[in-house]
């Protein structure tokens, strides 16, 4: 690896004592191989001689077999496996290069792909400190440089640098270079990005890249090699106020007890005080332990371990923070959240969110609106597809720590999970908190559901039947409320039909519309089991999502799930209200179990099987099982 | 005493360093049984040096584990014993059982049958049978083209396929780390490590590597252009052929029979890394399985190899 430095071969302790001190940039590239994207960052590549000959004879011997530059080598072929990944169907995302020159290592991410863009450039984005824009000196400012320039503001990048590339290709021009700085000027004031560094430049013949340009007169700047280097790369995380999510606590034994975590921002000493977030309380940091001795101080971007001087409890999930500057806590956020799942964000839904070292569940609202990344227009909608970006308040189950995304990427940024599939659907960036859940304080009453329940002789709980349309799930809550009614138990029968008739008129039968109609249904049953009531709801409630959403809601063991497991074929022969006969003609759309999914139950309390068992059977057992539990006991 | 809170620039060693730990302790914060890989070589000595930081004072939460394919240099071996005892590891070492029976070795076998029934079969049925549903890997992104844009925590199925259209993206320091039952992660600490830095590091921190990473005497014979060193009597030579003993080492360590030497009179580190600097071959190329096939690699982790 033929790396310029004298010093290698004269003096290797000498060039190893240069390097121990590089510093470290991250960078994105954004641009299409059109540009010459790849081109320049083989160049990059190339020029810092991160190339070995093995692989050098590889080029040429492509660059003449494949390459598109008549014989020339071709840089792009280093870093272009572009051509066999979509051969073979793998999905281009994010590829990550890595150079290093006598003054610092640098980690490119590269963003391949036109389909995927925003989600590939997010992803790439989120890490880096600076972003590279390519734009064709012939073509000017593109909708794709708009769009590049906006992704790399919404994530927070503050240093921008524009090569322009191909200025071979318009003879060196500066009218036309200055014209594409005018015209970009203009576009970045309105997305609020004030600074950046333009380069011209030929990738192809490296001028400007890592080496002197051409020479013109009207150039007399740096080549982007050198800006890169030059950049700062700390910005002003440690001048921050000290933040550290807690990620393990570390309990070797009875007498040590250690909060291991990566520092976020700021920094921290023996002695600081700190406030453990959520609960708020406050401890002061006795050591900053580490191997083979203390630390006396540790900064933003370390992996520490810290020790506390008094018996607080502090767990995963917690923010360790400056105690005089802690970070807000809130539970409901508004926030911009990039879609990036083929299924699409169903507001309502209960998704899992990760911030920082915290699990959560998370809730969104319809989206205020979505934002082309086109054209930056704002546009009304209902839900987010694949690569959407949209403006979302959000729920959580608990409050969290956070800092605003602008104040901090990692208190800020998050990450939505689905909860079946375990695949991240979404990125996300909180804005502020919604004052409404500090506003609105739970209102504490004497008389509780304890107290509601004893009153009845009973516990308050839920029993909630899914099943097919036509499953006889209504029959069957229907003989059981009769029952409970003989006996004496206070209950209330939810229906789907008779819901939809009143609370929930203003729902349809799409996937976003299923999922409220069960959110709505479900808190209802929650105030009714905190009256000490046995709610029985009947409800087809198709999606597991929902109906572990529901489970959430309520305390443990006051959610039993009945499954009325009966197969689509009989439950069509039966065709009680003649359904299935209309969703078969096409008349009816969206209708479980046809052209619309059933989530069956992985392990309900209970399983009706209707072809073995008859509705008052069923009713029996069910009977049954709750008295086993049911009698409020202090 | 004063209180500057001047800004202190980190290195590039120590951002990787606190990157590796933070993902390490990710790992153990999440899974229920992690494992660490431990191949004997620099890139393993560097994973197990940033374990034993990342869990201090405490021992590192989880073994270790080494698929064995009893075809290693015998210098390796004695290093893993060694490491497992100072580092206080528990050292779980897997040989695949149909690889015993059937004698499988580079001679007779070739390669690719070799590494897929020793290496790749033997780390599955390691997975399956101790239950880790989460194992560290020291590959690198720096070493071939397709693991450029291999995740941090790359996600298997409950066959050990990596579906790499299945694959999660990594934003921030954030990981997702759910699975379902059966299924697994494998988990790289040091993708964005090149091999220049594991020098570096291995240099300033003083970790210990196998000898042969330095040159010394070896017996060696030449195959196909590359010098074989002959560690054992289990070497098959041909008839009339003698071992030659040249100054050689090591720059990856694998099974001895298909690893290839290079003439080198690199004692120290300063001395690796000022040849590695200025040598004009890629680390993999004394890689024999590399070879194989075109693509080797892509199909190799699709399988389930690392």
């Amino acid at each position: 690896m033929a790396h310029q430095s004298d010093l290698i071969a004269t003096d290797i302790d000498a060039y190893l004592l240069e390097h121990q001190h590089k510093s470290l940039l991250r960078f994105i590239t954004c641009g299409s191989v059109d540009d010459g994207k790849s081109t320049l960052i083989g160049r990059l590549l190339y020029d810092s001689k991160m190339i070995f000959e093995d692989q050098l004879a590889a080029l040429e011997a492509d660059s003449k077999r494949v390459g598109t530059q008549g014989g020339e080598i071709d840089f792009a072929l280093l870093v272009d496996g572009l051509a066999a990944e979509r051969e073979q169907g793998i999905t281009i995302d994010v590829a990550y290069r890595f150079f290093s020159t006598e003054k610092r290592k640098f980690i490119v991410a590269d963003t391949p792909g036109h389909e995927q863009y925003t989600r590939n450039m997010v992803t790439g984005a989120s890490t880096a400190q600076a972003a590279v824009i390519l734009i064709d000196a012939r073509r000017g400012v593109l909708t794709q440089t708009r769009r590049h320039s906006y992704l790399v503001k919404l994530l927070g990048i503050r240093h921008v640098i524009l090569a322009i590339n191909k200025m071979d290709l318009v003879d060196w021009s500066q009218a036309r270079f200055d014209e594409i700085i005018t015209d970009y000027s203009a576009f970045a004031a309105q997305i609020g990005l004030t600074d950046f560094t333009a380069i011209p430049m030929s990738a192809l013949r490296g001028e400007n890249v890592a080496g002197p340009g051409p020479g013109v007169s009207w150039y007399q700047g740096p080549h982007l090699m050198s800006v890169l280097e030059a950049l700062p790369v700390d910005d002003d995380l440690q001048d921050k106020a000290f933040r550290m999510p807690v990620q393990w606590v570390n309990r070797p034994n009875l007498d040590f007890r250690g909060f291991a975590g990566l520092v976020v921002s700021g920094q921290v000493r023996p002695g600081d005080k700190v406030r453990v977030l959520p609960s708020g309380k406050t401890s002061t940091v006795a050591r900053i332990v580490a191997s083979p001795e203390d630390l006396d101080v540790a900064v933003a971007g370390q992996s520490i371990t810290l020790t506390l001087t008094d018996e607080v409890d502090v767990s995963r999930g917690d923010v360790l923070a400056a105690a005089q500057s802690p970070p807000e806590v809130a539970d409901q956020f508004e926030a911009t959240v990039v879609w990036m799942d083929d299924e699409p964000l169903l507001p309502g839904r209960a998704y899992l969110l990760k911030q920082g070292t915290r699990t959560v569940v998370a809730a969104l609202s319809e989206p205020k609106h979505k934002i082309n990344v086109n054209t930056l227009e704002k546009l009304a909608a209902k839900r987010l597809e694949l690569n959407e970006i949209g403006v979302c308040n959000l729920t959580l189950d608990s409050a969290i720590a956070f800092d605003s995304y602008a104040e901090s990427r990692d208190l800020g940024g998050f990450i939505l999970i689905d909860r079946l599939s375990n695949r991240t659907v979404a990125a996300g960036m909180l804005h502020f908190a919604l004052r409404r859940s500090q506003n609105v304080h739970w209102q504490a009453v004497d008389v509780d559901k304890a107290a509601r329940s004893a009153l009845k002789g009973q516990r308050g709980r839920v029993v909630w039947l899914t099943g097919l349309s036509g499953s006889g799930k209504s029959t069957i809550a229907n003989l059981v409320e009769k029952k409970l009614h003989a006996e004496g138990r206070h209950t209330y029968l939810l229906d789907g039909d008779n819901v939809r008739h009143g609370l929930n008129r203003d729902l349809g039968f799409t996937d976003a519309d299923r999922v409220e109609n069960i959110r709505r249904v479900a808190e209802v049953a929650k105030l009714m089991v905190d009256a000490g009531l046995i709610v029985l709801v009947s409800f087809i409630s198709p999606f597991r999502a929902e109906r572990d959403m529901a489970r959430g809601l309520m305390a443990q063991n006051d959610f039993v799930e009945v499954f009325v497991d009966t197969p689509l074929a009989v439950a069509e022969s039966r065709d009680v209200k003649g359904l299935y006969k209309k969703a078969r003609s096409g008349e009816l759309k969206n209708f479980t179990g046809i052209d619309s999914p059933y989530e069956a139950p992985e392990h309900p309390e209970i399983r009706i099987d209707t072809t073995s068992e008859t509705a008052p059977q069923a009713a029996e057992r069910i009977t049954a099982w709750l008295n086993g539990e049911l009698d409020y006991t202090i | 005493m004063t209180d500057d809170r001047q800004g202190i620039t980190l290195t590039h060693l120590q951002r990787l360093e606190a990157e590796s730990i933070h993902i390490m302790r990710e790992v153990v914060a999440e899974a229920e049984r992690p494992v660490m890989l431990y191949s004997v070589g620099k890139d393993s000595a560097v994973m197990l040096h940033l374990a034993a930081k990342a869990f201090y004072p405490a021992k590192p939460p989880f073994p270790l584990l080494h698929v064995d394919t009893t075809w290693k240099f015998r210098a390796m071996y004695e290093m893993r014993e060694r490491m497992a005892r100072e580092l206080g590891f528990d050292l779980i070492v897997h040989k695949n059982p149909e690889a015993l029976a059937r004698g499988i070795n580079p001679f007779d076998h070739g390669s690719a049958v070799h590494t897929d029934l020793w290496k790749t079969e033997g780390l599955k049925q390691a997975l399956d049978k101790f239950g880790f549903d989460a194992a560290f890997g020291g590959a690198r992104r720096d070493e071939e083209k397709s693991r450029a844009k291999e995740r941090i925590f790359s996600f298997r199925s409950a066959q050990h396929r990596w579906d790499p259209k299945n694959q999660r993206p990594e934003l921030w320091h954030l990981y997702n780390a759910r699975k379902n039952k059966g299924e697994s992660l494998r988990v790289f600490p040091i993708s964005n490590w090149t091999e220049l830095d594991i020098w570096q590091y291995i240099h300033l921190e003083n970790i210990p590597i196998v000898p042969l990473y330095y040159s010394d005497v070896r017996p060696v014979v030449e195959r196909e252009g590359a010098l074989i060193m002959v560690d054992d009597d289990r070497f098959r030579l041909a008839p009339g052929e003698m071992p030659m003993m040249k100054s050689v080492r090591f720059r990856t360590l694998g099974c001895y029979p298909l690893t290839g030497a290079v003439e080198s009179t690199a004692a120290t580190l300063p001395e690796i890394i000022q040849e590695m600097l200025l040598t004009t071959t890629s680390e993999r190329q004394g890689r024999v399985i590399d070879h194989d096939q075109t693509a080797s690699m892509e199909k190799k982790k699709q399988e389930g190899y690392f």
